[in-house]
């Protein structure tokens, strides 16, 4: 039989383990996104901020379970609100800046974020991360490998046996990112949607009829932090750990990749991008391709980048986008 | 709620909006004035000779960035182009003085005008595939921004396919150093101050008074308006991107022989870069050659106060700071923006 110079190999793609993998990425950064698309698709705000909320979501869950006495179910609500807080923060003096200006500005909060992270080294572990604390007698994640455990043992019970580990954390990120989809449609349906689209076609218009567009925007950026929160969390249990190097500016580079491809003004097209980015990336890491280590990374950002060059190029609505609702253009 | 805002709007100013007023007229004035105050008030906390020996370590630095953002803005005035590939066009500079400088072990002297060169023709490259016929379809400002992320991912991940992750360094002597007036500075230190004053002169210089300097300044302004003045503007576009192009490679070049050579050295330089343009005004190129400078400086000194490692902090603060208190940069007119 004729061998081909470089075979590859796809046998990873038939494992369950795989897909779980995929799935799990996809969420988190559908979550992301689907923040975006409330800031970008429907409000016309150009956050580049979601790496610095995410941090956040996560770094305030991690320092609330491990350095106070509180429960981890209590540091969700808290780090969402802080999250929420940081948003407010970053948006109250930019919010009014040209979209230009507010990208960079929210690019340099995040990374702000990450640089403290990184050296306020007595409360987040510095370049270590955040895991456990120094006694070892606790980690962040514990109750969530208990709830994982038990939603394994359910599935035992349903019949299936011996799931994948990662599949309990699998489903509750699927949930997440629907509900977080469904909450997002039912608002932006609602009068103060029809606000918020009002702003990106129009502000002055918007200001005329006595909307405080300030104050509806800073509300839209605030849900997208709160949002982003919630992939931090589920971005450290994946991982089960939190450090910087997780939170870089490429994190909302590739949630901008997930925007454009699902589509401007469509959260169902949020399903499709992200599931489509993530097989492709996660294809790129486990088909054993003739490449080294450094060369199998480097594609991942080549495909990213090259996705957002040709649908900016091609169709910057993107996939499921709608022109007549496109801001990109202006 | 709303309504009452709108009341006031047609009331007598405020004491605040006063303020507000006076401010926004004396902007530049009262920002030269603080800095004086600031800088005054951190030579008496820390003596001259602490602060001199910040100031010239924070000059090599501000070379740097005053030489990367020269080219940055000047792009974003002309094509209204936020290009967040310009710290991959260092990179890519730093990475071809490699190839010259280690791979061809020939002297660093020709591998830098070798990396300008090759970083010219990479940003022209683009201009010719990329950013000209997007700008013939009309493409808006943040699909354009969007692109130029790609392009950043893209060019980044090129080297990286080509290189590899490795730290590598360059052929540079990073360990002598030469003193004078009690100030310490290294060679390479040293040498990259020289060049930066000498390189930087000549483009304040040339921008200000020759032709091609007026004619991108016009069409900063209005486009429309310098193309019926009889301006070939698609050439004078081409040379910007050759100029920013070379300046971006000299400034990787000169980033990668302090530091070292990676692929991620554009990223790290990039918000500085951003810092520098806003700082000084975007689309003025003399103000943020100076911007860049007076930004290395002030990332310099901060570590007079803070431990190292808060420096890159401090730069991107004093960023965000810049854009929210004078968008329109500490030189330049009031403007909306």
């Amino acid at each position: 039989m004729h061998v081909l110079p470089f075979a590859i190999n796809f046998t990873a793609l038939s494992d369950f383990g795989f897909w779980a993998g995929v799935v799990i990425s996809a969420g988190v950064f559908m979550l992301l996104a689907l923040g975006l698309q409330l800031n970008v698709g429907y409000t016309g705000i150009s956050n580049f901020g979601q790496a610095g909320f995410m941090a956040i979501g996560a770094y305030t869950m991690g320092i609330v379970t491990l350095k106070t006495g509180l429960s981890f179910w209590l540091s969700l609500p808290i780090s969402m609100l802080a999250a929420m807080a940081f948003g407010c923060l970053v948006g109250l003096p930019s919010l009014r800046l040209r979209a230009d200006y507010l990208a960079i500005a929210t690019l340099a909060s995040a990374e702000v974020v990450r640089l403290v992270a990184l050296n306020a080294r007595d409360l987040t572990g510095g370049n270590l991360g955040l895991f456990c604390t120094t006694d070892g007698s606790k980690c962040f994640d514990d109750t969530w490998l208990s709830i994982s455990d038990t939603i394994n043992g359910w599935l035992q019970d349903l019949g299936w046996s011996d799931p994948d580990a990662l599949v309990p954390l699998m489903l509750v990120v699927i949930v997440a990112a629907l509900l977080a989809t469904v909450f997002l449609i039912f608002i932006t349906k609602s009068p103060w949607g029809r606000v918020l689209r009002a702003i990106r076609e129009d502000e002055d218009a918007a200001r005329a009829l006595g909307k405080n567009a300030f104050s509806f925007k800073l509300q839209s950026l605030a849900i997208s932090a709160a949002i982003a929160a919630i992939a931090g969390w589920f971005f450290a249990f994946n991982i089960a750990s939190i450090s910087p190097t997780e939170f870089e500016p490429a994190v909302t580079f590739f949630a901008y990749a997930v925007l454009v491809l699902g589509g401007l003004a469509s959260y169902w097209g949020l399903i499709f991008g992200s599931v489509i980015l993530w097989t492709v990336l996660e294809m790129t890491r486990t088909i054993d391709l003739p490449l080294n280590a450094d060369q199998q990374g480097a594609l991942r950002f080549m495909i990213v980048g090259l996705v957002l060059i040709l649908l900016m190029a091609f169709r910057p609505q993107g996939t499921f986008g709608k022109k007549e609702e496109m801001v990109l253009g202006e | 709620m709303e309504g009452s805002e709108a009341a006031a709007g047609l009331s007598r100013p405020s004491t605040g909006e006063r303020i507000n007023e006076f401010a926004r007229a004396h902007a530049r004035s009262l920002s030269l004035g603080a800095l004086l105050l600031v800088t005054i008030a951190i030579v008496l906390l820390k003596g001259t000779h602490d602060v001199a020996q910040s100031v010239v370590d924070g000059l090599s630095l501000g070379s740097i960035y005053a030489l990367g953002a020269v080219g940055l803005t000047l792009v974003y005035g002309i094509l209204k182009l936020v290009n967040f590939a310009q710290g991959d066009f260092l990179t890519f500079g730093a990475y071809m003085a490699f190839l010259v400088n280690v791979t061809w072990n020939l002297p660093l002297v020709i591998g830098i005008p070798f990396a300008m060169f090759m970083t010219a023709l990479l940003a022209l490259f683009f201009e010719v595939i990329m950013w000209r016929p997007m700008r013939r379809r009309g493409a808006g400002l943040l699909q354009l921004l969007l692109m130029s992320i790609g392009l950043a991912f893209f060019i980044r991940s090129v080297i990286q396919f080509f290189w590899g992750t490795q730290i590598r360094k360059l052929d540079v002597d990073n360990l002598s150093s030469v003193t004078f007036l009690g100030l310490r500075v290294g060679q390479t230190e040293l040498i990259i101050i020289i060049i930066g004053v000498v390189v930087l002169s000549a483009v304040g210089l040339g921008l200000r008074y020759s032709l091609l300097g007026k004619r991108m300044r016009a069409i900063s302004d209005d486009i429309d308006l310098a193309e019926t003045a009889g301006i070939d503007t698609q050439r004078v576009i081409y040379l910007t991107w050759i100029f920013a192009g070379a300046l971006a490679g000299l400034a990787g070049v000169l980033y990668g022989a302090t530091t070292n050579v990676k692929p991620e050295l554009g990223f790290e330089v990039l918000l500085p870069l951003f810092a520098a343009v806003v700082l000084g005004g975007i689309g003025d190129a003399f103000g943020a050659l100076i911007a860049g400078l007076f930004l290395g400086i002030v990332i310099q000194s901060s570590t007079l106060f803070l431990p190292d490692e808060w420096k890159t902090t401090i730069g991107f603060l004093f960023l965000i700071l810049a854009l929210v208190v004078r968008p329109s940069g500490i030189f330049g007119k009031a403007k909306a923006v």
